[in-house]
């Protein structure tokens, strides 16, 4: 590249992805981030140096060829960069909206060291809504091998490891537990962030191209075993996530209006409740809700009980905390949800944690008690830990309580697995390489194995469980 | 799939379903549930399997209209499918040999009492059978909780059928006439109605079984809207029961839990009647010319 072009492009700044105005977006669940224009897309892309030797591609667990794509974009060529993309990317719409791309991709960004890294998942999401709208990229099924898998779920992991294996011959169904396929896309993640149109497109086009059955409605562990599934198939494949919800062992979690973040989301997203009565299923928002925890997951659900409480124009007054033991610093959410967030009005409350949940004398929450912490030494995670600070309590007053602390694998799933060990946290003990369980025949990948992670790391698991199911099918390598 | 291949009236307001299922009714066991949407825009609703047909790949379900998901689902005719029907979910009924045992059903809960009373009979116990309900109109499958009873007693609140008692009644006397004679209890109907067998039991302390009907979305642990407070803490109703030992359940917590979406569930009711009115009027005007 010409020192006088690379100065050039030096010189462009990060471009913003035009959003919906934050007093606008709180009265919908329509989507907040619009996405690049086709111009802003290529004025973007000029700005990646084309490095040799690319750290990006580092960053990304599904390997990504990040400047080849861009470079592709750059020089107008969408059905090329859609190509690059597809090559390991199945979901590229779901993943640029959802990938917390500042600590991946764009964290290893050469720019970013001076300045600010170059937007690689606003791109990556303008290549997957260009290939949603035109359709360039026809996915083809290798010969059939004749071989049968069983993949259970169909959140991220699942869906890429079904995409990957049908691409390479084998016939796939997938088993969902749910009326919708999607996993902890479509119950776990608002429409405002992810909509649902794209999910069951990026899906339906998927499954059709390469004949992957998927059948609804499927508990596996109740409908049909694991022990079952074997028998019919020549591997199986769990993908099955973390959708138990955790709730604090303190006084008062019964109280009416305490839910997980969980029922508080699936009864948004899934059931539609913000349609309520058009749609069956109700969900309640409170005056002064506050949610427990600060990940994705908690940001989802106060913007999702802004929006009921703008909806319901009970806006006056109402107010949305997000409750986090820690400090600013140790927020584990995607900084654009916090940003978002923050600039909607959610109310943080750091280095807060709730003691007790106080009920009137109908059994509903009237309050908090709340104790006020402060930073220790870094624990495990690394982060540092909160300890109270003694005589600090006090009472905040809250009529909702949504519970927003992580998850844990479902255990329906492993009623009648034999053989399929799993680890005191309740997660399957799995190798990290190849997905590989205890279970001859047996694979798993994503939150499943590593507790609630991100979709992505989720698709890079999907993704090395299907080298190494083909592997297997193909006789290449033994159990 | 799904398809509803008979439908009965047992009353006004309880009607019973025969639904193609097959997948289900291959592992359905006594004490478990399905979940059921209508359709695209229907909310998942947890109904006890009150009976199952391996053979002809079939279940039965029996639900009273009190919501305005159930008055829909009983407008569904033969033929007709439901969207979802997923299953069989919760732990199965305990069944052994316990000796004499007592199986109590209050009013659409005389359903899923059944198959607990007739799995129980055929693994060789002495079941006395209590079934019970407000009036007369509201009782059902007296025929066939008679057949797989060694007693049946018949109760209704006011008096126009059986004997004009609550169930509590009968259970008590039972109990004070057979002093250490029955193994075990089960009882399934309104929360109320378990609440208060649970407290005539507990003084004899005699193991009581409920089967919980709370609110739940997903029915597969998933939520939690489903929670109860037992005196081993939160419990899960769709994954760690549906049934509990009676004494061990905080009944006013869980009263006041099913209330929550009270509020809702009448609006929803209202707007039903509304529509389903206009929809008969209209019927009606258009007969008439």
């Amino acid at each position: 590249m010409a020192e006088s072009t690379r100065k050039k492009r030096v010189k462009i700044p990060r471009q913003d992805m035009p959003v919906q105005e934050a007093e606008d977006r709180v009265q919908n669940f329509t989507e907040v981030a619009l996405g690049f224009t086709l111009e802003l897309a290529r004025l973007e892309a000029e700005r990646c140096l084309q490095c040799k030797e690319p750290k990006c591609m580092e960053g990304c667990p599904v390997e990504v060829s990040i400047p080849e794509f861009i470079e592709a974009v750059r020089s107008g060529d969408m059905a090329k960069a859609v190509r690059i993309m597809k090559d390991k990317n199945n979901l590229p719409a779901i993943c640029g909206r959802v990938c917390p791309q500042e600590v991946q991709c764009e964290s290893r960004c050469i720019l970013g060291k001076k300045g600010e890294p170059v937007a690689i998942g606003r791109i990556e999401r303008f290549v997957g809504d260009f290939e949603l709208e035109k359709n360039t990229f026809e996915v083809t099924r290798g010969p059939s091998t004749g071989k049968k898998v069983a993949v259970v779920g169909s959140g991220p992991a699942s869906l890429t490891c079904a995409v990957d294996l049908a691409r390479l011959g084998h016939d796939v169904t997938i088993f969902e537990s749910l009326h919708t396929p999607g996993g902890v896309l479509v119950y776990g993640i608002p429409e405002f962030r992810l909509p649902k149109a794209v999910i069951r497109s990026e899906i339906e086009t998927a499954a059709k191209a390469l004949g992957i059955q998927i059948l609804t409605d499927h508990v596996i562990g109740r409908t049909l075993t694991i022990d079952e599934l074997a028998a019919q198939h020549d591997a199986i494949f769990l993908g099955t996530g973390a959708g138990l919800p955790m709730f604090m062992r303190i006084p008062g979690i019964n109280l009416n209006g305490v839910m997980s973040a969980n029922e508080f989301l699936t009864r948004v997203n899934l059931m539609r409740g913000y349609q309520f009565p058009d749609f069956d299923t109700p969900v309640k928002v409170g005056r002064k809700v506050a949610v427990i925890g600060a990940g994705n997951v908690a940001m989802d659900s106060a913007r999702c009980s802004l929006r009921l409480q703008s909806l319901r124009g009970g806006a006056k007054g109402g107010e949305v905390h997000i409750v986090y033991r820690r400090s600013p610093a140790e927020v584990p959410a995607r900084l654009e949800e916090v940003h978002h967030a923050e600039e909607e009005g959610v109310i943080f409350d750091f280095l807060t944690n709730p003691v007790e949940i106080l009920g009137d004398d109908k059994g509903a929450v009237r309050a908090m008690r709340c104790i006020r912490m402060e930073l220790g030494e870094p624990d495990a995670s690394g982060r540092r830990s909160p300890i109270p600070i003694k005589g600090s309590e006090f009472e905040m007053e809250v009529d909702q309580v949504i519970m927003a602390l992580g998850t844990s694998p479902n255990p329906l799933v492993f009623i009648n697995a034999n053989g399929l060990e799993r680890s005191r946290h309740g997660t399957v003990v799995a190798s990290q390489d190849t997905g590989r369980t205890t279970m001859e025949g047996v694979w798993a990948g994503g939150d499943v194995v590593t507790g609630a992670a991100t979709v992505i790391s989720a698709m890079g698991a999907g993704k090395r469980a299907a080298a190494d199911i083909d592997l297997y099918l193909k006789g290449e390598t033994k159990w | 799939m799904n398809k509803i291949l008979e439908k009965k009236a047992l009353s006004d307001v309880t009607k019973l379903m025969v639904v193609e299922a097959p997948q289900i009714a291959r592992k359905a066991r006594a004490g478990q549930f399905v979940i059921v949407l209508i359709h695209d825009k229907g909310e998942r609703i947890p109904l006890t399997i009150a009976d199952y047909d391996r053979e002809a790949g079939t279940i039965t379900m029996i639900f009273q209209e009190v919501g305005k998901s159930t008055m829909q689902m009983g407008t569904m005719q033969v033929g007709d499918s439901f969207k979802t029907i997923v299953g069989p979910l919760g732990h199965p009924t305990e069944i052994e040999k316990f000796g004499k045992v007592i199986c109590v059903g209050g009013g659409v809960g005389i359903a899923p009492v059944y198959p607990i009373a007739r799995e129980l009979k055929e693994a060789g116990n002495y079941v006395i059978s209590i079934i019970g309900a407000r009036t007369k109109e509201l009782l059902l499958w007296e025929d066939k909780m008679r057949a797989v009873s060694d007693e049946l007693i018949v109760t209704t609140d006011d008096g126009s059928y059986g004997r004009k008692d609550l169930v509590t009644v009968p259970i008590k006397e039972i109990l004070e006439a057979q002093p250490g004679q029955i193994a075990r209890i089960w009882a399934i109907g309104p929360a109320i109605m378990m609440k208060f067998v649970a407290a005539t039991t507990k003084p004899f302390n005699v193991p009581t079984i409920v089967s919980l009907n709370t609110i739940m979305v997903d029915g597969t642990g998933m939520c939690g809207g489903c929670r109860v407070l037992t005196d081993e803490g939160a419990r899960f109703v769709c994954v760690d029961g549906p049934e509990f030992d009676a004494h061990r359940v905080d009944w006013n917590s869980l009263l006041s839990r099913m209330a929550f979406y009270r509020s809702e569930e009448l609006q929803a009711v209202e707007r039903w009647r509304k529509s389903h009115e206009c929809k008969l009027e209209s019927a009606v005007a258009k007969g008439v010319e």
